[in-house]
């Protein structure tokens, strides 16, 4: 059994371990990387870019169905099921590639085998033949990531009750489906199939949709599936799942009666929990609480030398949020000044259905609750001359201020391309803008964004086009 | 990245003070605890400590510079594997630049070339303006709170003020309580400037530089003078069975003390004070505070200036260790090694001339304490006792008070528990 030496071996290659990996070998420090199945993890082979990819394809299918509202003629559009999912398949294998031509170019060995944490700066490493191989590192990151969350009753078979995983390269096209679960995975899925022509059911146990966004916002979104014929049962829980040949009966008690209901297939999607078995942290001093590694403010754990980051860490599960982890803890790691914990308060959360729906901080519920006397704003895209040019007239961007200092709280947005526009709020919230840097903001006309400005000009009554 | 070191703040009332001179030089490696110059501050003289460590690189304010603003970059400390060349790419957080503006509503100069113009004439005429890089935020709650935003350290990118660091800053003392302000000699010099008027008529003089303590003690004085409403009140104390009793305690000492008459005028008044608490106290518009211990400032003249050592719970220590406290008082006043802590706080000063005989002589408050007792030489006098006249040794003292706090009533009756004391020490010891 060979050693090898490292300053920082990362377990782990999502977006939390391999943004670590290359920040550190940036810093001059010697950084190995223990994948055991593919370089950029979850979000790059079974989350967020394949869904993307799959998402893409829906909606140019839905822009054929409605090519003659743009005075085009698309004559009974149709699709390949098969190949949507080869497509997408091919955008994660071509990114996939990409990360390890960066790791590459960085000088971060990866090694292609399963990680065990064996304490005192030890990693041992499984290759696939087998194989055992002991790396020592100054520095060691858990980024393990998570993966879906299982829920006693509802346990997904691969066939007739999917996860994530084979709901991103089903084999046929289901007619209908039941999808437990309205955070952004459920709703993504749920607003795929709908749009290729699925009858989707939306199960959510809380009282409304998208449990973590805004109300108004979750309400306009519920009203928007709805029109588009998905069902959406709230306050609902799935309570048994009979299983036929090729369908699925599902009992969802609702109001306190037992509503039957047929689907081809049934998505489950309630949830992440996250990797912590199995990779050696019963030989440390690392702690987990709730199914999570306790970790500190730069991502430390109660083991010297040991971090986590990213989904095995905690919420919110995101892949920005891992990356950003990754790149404060080796910063820290490094002795550089001015190294600032995460502000969580300050990471969005999107989601790609149709319509989009992106949020930054506080709700309006969240930020009354926290004692904020706050100033709303809103502006619909109905009144917004690039939205009507789209044909996408329906959608809200609303601001949340602090009336005592003009501080941003909270932005929540719906509608078409609201995902790419947050990140005007997400720096207006960094650089800690008040109110009137947005106004003084001239944003480009005509342009989805002129919305953000006039819902900022709107929670101070200077609203101009609405 | 090169470390700027800043003129430190090492009392609350600093302003500004005189870099008395280096400890260190350039190229010299300092630790973090190792003291790297001395400041001459309102009342003392300070080492500085390095916070971090490096090596000096280049020293920005030469020794002996007076008047330099708390929180001016005075050198640049390397970090390792730094040569002075980074010193160029410091971050310069004080450099006189364009004057910011308090109100984020008025927009930066843009664009063309009279702008720019413009910016660099602001850059030449306003030298005591310094830009403080803060986030829009981090300015607006300033401003709500009152904390002054230079005197924030900034944790951002490059230094920069982020909302956190005003959150967690204090805010600065609110305006009612009279701070020095401004450039000493416009507040002290009031009526024609004798400079002016020297030259003007060719009179002969030599410039003595006024040092920092001169500067503060003079805009106190005047301030007090001006500001508070005087109030004077003498009283004659026999001092016969105070200097027996302190011959005979000096003869019993055996060089464990010597006490002075100085020290039992402070322990008397400390008693005195305990025995009567309505003139132990200071004034402010909302309430008269009044103090559970007599801390005794006693004004000390030394080479730079007056200075007013305290000692502390006086009515709870003996003569002896008043009188041992007092000598290390006054002998590290004299040096200039006093620490702010032990001439700042004190409730009730004492000023003794008697040593150069005068007989009697009228203090200036020294605020916010609403008392201070001019204490005059013992000298034989001929008093009349029970119609017959015999020769005493008396002492003249004359009490000032803030007339707002301690008014006529309550200063003759403590002069009376003062006198009690002062001619019976042995009550002292009840």
């Amino acid at each position: 059994m060979s050693e090898q030496n490292f300053d920082v071996v990362v377990i782990g290659g999502g977006p939390g371990g391999y943004v670590a990996a290359i920040r550190a070998a940036q810093l001059g420090m010697k950084a190995a990387v223990v994948e055991a199945n593919h370089l950029g993890g979850i979000c790059l082979n079974w989350g967020c870019i394949p869904t993307k990819a799959l998402l893409r394809s829906a909606e140019v299918f839905h822009l054929m169905n409605h090519a003659n509202e743009f005075g085009l003629s698309c004559e009974k559009p149709s699709f390949d099921i098969k190949k949507i999912v080869e497509r997408s398949r091919g955008v994660s294998k071509q990114l996939s590639g990409g990360i390890g031509h960066l790791l590459k170019k960085n000088k971060v060995t990866v090694f292609d085998a399963y990680g065990r944490l064996m304490g005192k700066g030890k990693v041992e490493i499984e290759k696939k033949d087998k194989t055992k191989e002991i790396l020592s590192g100054k520095h060691i990151i858990v980024a393990t990531g998570a993966r879906a969350r299982v829920l006693p009753g509802l346990e997904p078979d691969g066939k007739l009750v999917w996860t994530y995983r084979e709901a991103m390269v089903p084999d046929f096209m289901p007619k209908s489906l039941l999808v437990i679960g309205s955070g952004a995975i459920g709703i993504e899925f749920a607003s795929f199939y709908r749009t290729l022509g699925a009858d989707v059911t939306v199960v959510e146990v809380m009282d409304k949709i998208m449990p973590v966004e805004d109300d108004e916002i979750s309400a306009l979104a519920r009203k928007a599936f709805e029109k588009q014929g998905m069902k959406i049962m709230t306050s609902a829980k799935v309570v048994k799942l009979e299983k036929g040949a090729n369908n699925v009966t599902c009992h969802v008690e609702a109001n306190g009666k037992i509503e039957k209901i047929t689907v081809d297939r049934v998505i489950a999607a309630v949830g992440i929990v996250a990797n912590t078995e199995n990779i050696g942290l019963e030989n440390t001093k690392v702690k987990i609480d709730k199914g999570q590694i306790v970790t500190g403010k730069y991502s430390e754990t109660d083991e010297a030398g040991v971090y986590a980051i990213g989904d095995v860490a905690g919420a919110p599960w995101l892949a920005h949020k891992a990356s950003h982890e990754g790149i404060i803890c080796i910063e820290k790691i490094a002795g550089l000044k001015d190294v600032h914990p995460l502000d969580k308060s300050g990471i969005p959360g999107c989601t790609y259905a149709h319509p989009q729906v992106a949020s930054i901080g506080l709700t309006e519920t969240k930020a009354k609750a926290a004692g904020y006397e706050i100033k709303v704003g809103r502006f619909p895209f109905m009144g917004n001359g690039k939205a009507i040019a789209l044909g996408e007239p329906e959608g809200l961007v609303k601001t949340i201020f602090d009336s005592k200092t003009g501080a941003l709280l909270g932005a929540h947005m719906i509608g078409a391309e609201v995902t790419e526009m947050i990140q005007g709020f997400a720096i207006g919230k960094t650089m800690e803008a008040t109110e009137l840097e947005f106004m003084h903001t001239v944003f480009p006309h005509p342009t989805l964004s002129e919305m953000m400005h006039e819902s900022v000009l709107s929670a101070y009554g200077k609203a101009v086009h609405f | 990245m090169p470390i700027n070191i800043l003129m430190p703040a090492l009392s609350p009332t600093m302003t500004e003070g005189t870099l008395a001179k280096w400890i260190k030089k350039e190229g010299d490696v300092v630790k973090a605890g190792q003291v790297i110059a001395e400041i001459e501050t309102d009342k003392a003289t300070m080492e500085v400590e390095a916070v971090d460590e490096g090596v000096l690189g280049k020293i920005l304010i030469a020794g002996g510079t007076s008047n330099v603003a708390v929180n001016t970059p005075i050198a640049v400390l390397l970090e390792e594997g730094e040569d002075a060349s980074a010193i160029a790419n410091a971050p310069v957080f004080s450099a006189p630049l364009t004057p910011t503006s308090p109100s984020p509503l008025i927009p930066p100069p843009q664009g063309g070339g009279k702008a720019s113009e413009a910016s660099r004439e602001r850059v030449s005429d306003s030298s005591h303006f310094s830009r403080v890089f803060a986030s829009p935020l981090a300015r607006r709650i300033a401003e709500q709170k009152g904390v002054d935003l230079k005197s924030v350290k900034g944790t951002g990118p490059h230094g920069r003020v982020v909302k956190a660091d005003v959150e967690n800053a204090k805010a600065s003392p609110s305006p009612s309580i009279p701070l020095p302000e401004g450039r000493g000699k416009s507040v002290v010099s009031s009526g024609p400037d004798a400079k002016q008027l020297a030259d003007m008529l060719g009179m002969e003089y030599t410039e003595i530089p006024n040092n920092n303590i001169k500067k503060v003690t003079a805009r106190r004085l005047t301030e007090a003078k001006q500001t508070i409403p005087h109030f004077y009140l003498s009283v004659d104390c026999v001092l016969d069975k105070l200097l027996a009793a302190r011959a005979q305690m000096n003869d019993a000492a055996d060089g464990a003390y010597k006490l002075s008459v100085n020290d039992f005028i402070i322990k008397a008044n400390a008693m005195a004070l305990k025995a009567y608490p309505p003139a132990n106290t200071s004034w402010t518009d909302d309430a008269v505070l009044q103090y559970n211990h007599s801390d005794i400032s006693v004004a000390v003249a030394t080479p730079n200036g007056l200075i007013t050592p305290i000692i502390k719970a006086a009515e709870t220590k003996s003569l002896s260790e008043i009188s041992n406290e007092m000598k290390g008082l006054a002998k590290r006043a004299k040096e200039g090694k006093l620490k702010p802590v032990e001439f700042q706080g004190g409730t009730f000063s004492i000023s003794n001339l008697g040593m150069f005989g005068v007989k009697n002589f009228q203090a200036i408050v020294n605020p916010p304490q609403s008392c201070i007792m001019a204490v005059g030489a013992g000298e034989e006098r001929v008093v009349v006792e029970n119609g017959q006249m015999v020769v005493r040794t008396v002492m003249t003292v004359t009490l000032s008070t803030d007339h707002r706090s301690v008014d006529g009533a309550v200063g003759a009756e403590y002069l009376q528990h003062f006198k009690r004391f002062i001619e019976n020490p042995v009550l002292m010891l009840a």
